[in-house]
Order: structure tokens, then C-alpha cells, then sequence
């Protein structure tokens, strides 16, 4: 008996793979999949290379991944860390692709125990701004559909700005952008944070404030944790977008504001509509305008017919019932005539004056008259 | 550099379409009389061209807003 394994050669309809194409392939997934991500492990086994770079492991409980940090990172993260050390990485999964290993690619490296006290700060003021209502979805305006004037709140120096304008410029270009600058990280960044949002609510015409900066670290984002920044932004007297530009964390201000983005880009599609879109709603206006004017007209028409109509109609029986009341007046003429009373053999006697002779006295021995009757007149003799 | 007023802002592209829409709708409602029916068509005719003008002619105006030290805000032109 011989057994038939499914182990036949590939065929010729069968692709195969070079383990080069494998691995791009695979890499090429990973790349378009993730964005960079927070993970938190322990570390194990970090090495520095002659190169500068980091290389160990992450792990947490029975599952491991391995990790590098290219030389500028580590050289911002301060001293290797030792075994065991608790941290978050901020990371993009990756694949190593000459090796196949796949890997995370770290940029920043925080020590859990330094962020457990910025934490404990954050979860404070959430808290309070929760308990005086700023994050209720009843405060939530909408944005305006046609954004005139939209002002910025960001660095002057930072790409937030040029962000907005590049999409705005694209998609509704008769806005107008007004940057209100402030430091958006380091020492001050609160205090001019909070004077620009000031400023804002001094801005006539206004219809929309986004408030933001590029992306970075949990540490950059700590102005726009900061109580006096979200009363601030709360305070903004027209609709807000909050675009802080991080993809992990969510700022308070995210909370605050009525609408959150997660970049300024994203932020100013958001705000503007697309011209393209209104520009047909304007086309779609126009043909409505034009059917609408000319519905009315044709309706007008009909009704001036109506009125014509009964117009019409009015005279007509009026003229009707006249000709009738005169033929019956005609009629009652022709009853009262004498010449009908003639017509039934009757005779009226006149004399030369066309007086009626009516009694014996009228008429006068020899005196000539006449006879009326039907059809003329007779002359006569009394005797 | 050229300077600006924070008082002069472009007229409102909103408030032109919002007319519009309301415009479109009452002549497209029953109980519109003609003339005032044509009073409404020629303004709606006027505002259709603004707005398309508007939509098609405009380059985005990117200002910067400062505040002087007298209070007052000054508004500058930015090349961005």
C-alpha cells in the first residue's frame, strides 16, 4: 500500500517565493499598518553597540519582542536601562529585513515611575474640569458650515500652521487664517497659551479657533493638560478644534474643545468644506432659483386666465339679462299700442288735427274727419 | 509690511449661501406673489454671482495677529 503525501513539487501555475520577496512583502504590511504605538514591557538584555544604537528586549510576563533604538534616540533617553527596568516604549512594529526578525523601531523610552507622577497630576485636573462640566456633550458646538476666518492658536515657528494653510488652500481657499502665536512646549507655553486664547475672543468676524502642534512626546503635550489652557479653550466664544497632533495620547484640551483631530491637517479638514462641493450646491441653487421663478410665472399666467375667464362670464350674463328685460319691456309696449286694437277691425275717428273724436258732440253736421285703421286712413262726412 | 485692521473682514460666503438656500425655498413655496416673487429672483441672481466670484476668485489670506502694547490687536500679512 503506498500512501499519497500532498508533497507533489510546485507547479508550474504555483508562484514562489524568494525568501528576499517574502520578507519585503511582510515588512511592506507591517510598515503600512501601524502608526507609531505606546507599549509597556520590561526591559532585558540592553545592549549599546560601538554604532551608538540600543538593542534589547521587551517583555511582559511570557511574551517578548525585540527592540532597537537608533543612536540619536538613545542618546535622548539618558543611561542604558538595567534589567527589569518597567518603561513605555514609543515604537513602530517593524521587520528586520535581512533577518527576518521582527522588531520594534523605538523613538522615546520613559521610565513608568517618571510618568506615574505626571499621571497622577493629569488624572487631578481631569477630574476637576469633569466636575465643572467641561468635558458634557451638551457644550459641544458644531462647526459652521462656511468658515470665513478661522484663527490658529500654535507656534509661529511649527508646521501646525503651515498644515492648516496647505489644506485650506486646497479645499476652500476664500478663508482667511489668522495665527495667533504661543509657545506650544517648555516653560511659558501655559501662560502664552492661555493669553492667545484671550485673544481670540477679541477677534471680530471670527468663526472657528483650532488649537494645536505637531506631534512629540507625553512630556510636550504638558500645556495642553494644563488646567488654565482648558478654561481657557472653554472659554473660546466660537466652536474649537483641538489638534494636538498625537495619535496615543489623547490632551486634555482634545476633551475640552468641541471637536478633536488628530493633526492640524486633519483639523482643517475638518473646518473648511470643499469648494468643489459648494460650488455644486452654488450650481444646484442657480437651477432651482431659475425653475423656482419660473413655476411662479406659469402659476400667475393660470391665474390671470381664471380671472379673465369669469371676467368673461360676468359680462356675458349681464348683457343677457339686459337683452332679456328689454324684449319683455318691448313686449309689454306692444300689448299697450292701439294699432294692435286697429289690427282686430276697431276704427279711431280724428279730425283734421289728428284729435281723437270720442263723443257725439265731437262730431259736427257735414264736418269732414278721418278714420284710423289698420292699415291707414279713410276719409269721412258726418251726416 | 503691510498692515491691516482686525475690523475689516471679508464679507460672509455663510450668510450669502444661507439667503440663497431661504431664497430658493420661498420661490419654491406656494404662496409667493409674483413681484415679490421677481424681487426675489433678482437678488437671488446677485447673490448666486458673489458667491461664485467669491468661490472661484479667492486665494487663502494667512494673517498674523498681535497684540500691541497698548491692548490693541494689529493684524499683519503672512507669507505662508
Amino acid at each position: 500500500m503506498t500512501l499519497s503525501l500532498p508533497l507533489n513539487p510546485p507547479g508550474a501555475a504555483d508562484q514562489v517565493w524568494s525568501v528576499g520577496q517574502l520578507n519585503t512583502a511582510i515588512k511592506q504590511l507591517l510598515d503600512g499598518s501601524f502608526p507609531p504605538i505606546w507599549v509597556r514591557g520590561e526591559v532585558l538584555q540592553c545592549k549599546v553597540w560601538s554604532s551608538g544604537h540600543w538593542y534589547f528586549t521587551l517583555r511582559e510576563g511570557r511574551s517578548q519582542v525585540r527592540c532597537c533604538m537608533f543612536k540619536l534616540n538613545a542618546s535622548r533617553a539618558g543611561k542604558p536601562p538595567v534589567d527589569g527596568t518597567e518603561v513605555y516604549v514609543l515604537a513602530r512594529p517593524g521587520l528586520y529585513e535581512e533577518k527576518g526578525e521582527f522588531q520594534l523601531v523605538v523613538a522615546r523610552m520613559l521610565p513608568t515611575s517618571a510618568v506615574g507622577q505626571k499621571q497622577q497630576e493629569l488624572e487631578r485636573v481631569k477630574a476637576l474640569l469633569h466636575q465643572d462640566g467641561l468635558f458634557d456633550p451638551l457644550r459641544k458646538r458644531a462647526v459652521p458650515p462656511y468658515v470665513s476666518t478661522i484663527a490658529v492658536v500654535t507656534s509661529p515657528d511649527g508646521a501646525a500652521l503651515q498644515d492648516v494653510v496647505t489644506v485650506t488652500r486646497k479645499r476652500w481657499p476664500c478663508a482667511r487664517i489668522l495665527l495667533v502665536g504661543a509657545r506650544v512646549q517648555g516653560p511659558g507655553a501655559v501662560e502664552d497659551l492661555v493669553r492667545a486664547l484671550r485673544v481670540v475672543n477679541r477677534i471680530p468676524g471670527l468663526d472657528l479657533c483650532i488649537v494645536g502642534r505637531g506631534g512629540g512626546a507625553r512630556q510636550d503635550l504638558a500645556a495642553f493638560n494644563s488646567e488654565p489652557v482648558c478654561r481657557a479653550l472653554a472659554n473660546v466664544r466660537v466652536p474649537t478644534i483641538s489638534a494636538v497632533g498625537h495619535e496615543i495620547d489623547i490632551s486634555l484640551t482634545d476633551l475640552v474643545a468641541d471637536h478633536r483631530a488628530a493633526t492640524p491637517s486633519a483639523a482643517a479638514e475638518l473646518a473648511v468644506a470643499n469648494r468643489r462641493d459648494v460650488l455644486r450646491l452654488v450650481d444646484d441653487l442657480s437651477v432651482r432659483l431659475a425653475s423656482g421663478l419660473t413655476g411662479r410665472t406659469r402659476l400667475a399666467a393660470a391665474r390671470l386666465a381664471r380671472s379673465a375667464d369669469r371676467l368673461q362670464a360676468g359680462m356675458e350674463w349681464v348683457l343677457e339679462s339686459r337683452r332679456s328685460l328689454v324684449e319683455r319691456l318691448a313686449a309689454q309696449l306692444d300689448a299697450l299700442s292701439p294699432l294692435r286694437v286697429l289690427g282686430r277691425g276697431y276704427a279711431v275717428p280724428m279730425d283734421e288735427t289728428g284729435r281723437v273724436l270720442k263723443q257725439r258732440a265731437d262730431f259736427i253736421r257735414d264736418a269732414s274727419f278721418r278714420l284710423r285703421v289698420a292699415d291707414g286712413d279713410v276719409r269721412a262726412r258726418v251726416e | 509690511m503691510p498692515k491691516t485692521e482686525p475690523t475689516e473682514s471679508p464679507p460672509a460666503l455663510a450668510e450669502e449661501l444661507v439667503r440663497l438656500e431661504e431664497i430658493v425655498r420661498k420661490l419654491e413655496a406656494d404662496d409667493v406673489e409674483l413681484d415679490a416673487a421677481l424681487v426675489l429672483f433678482e437678488e437671488g441672481i446677485a447673490r448666486l454671482r458673489a458667491a461664485r466670484e467669491r468661490l472661484v476668485a479667492a486665494e487663502v489670506k494667512v494673517q498674523a495677529v498681535l497684540e500691541e502694547a497698548g491692548g490693541d490687536l494689529r493684524l499683519t500679512d503672512l507669507d505662508a
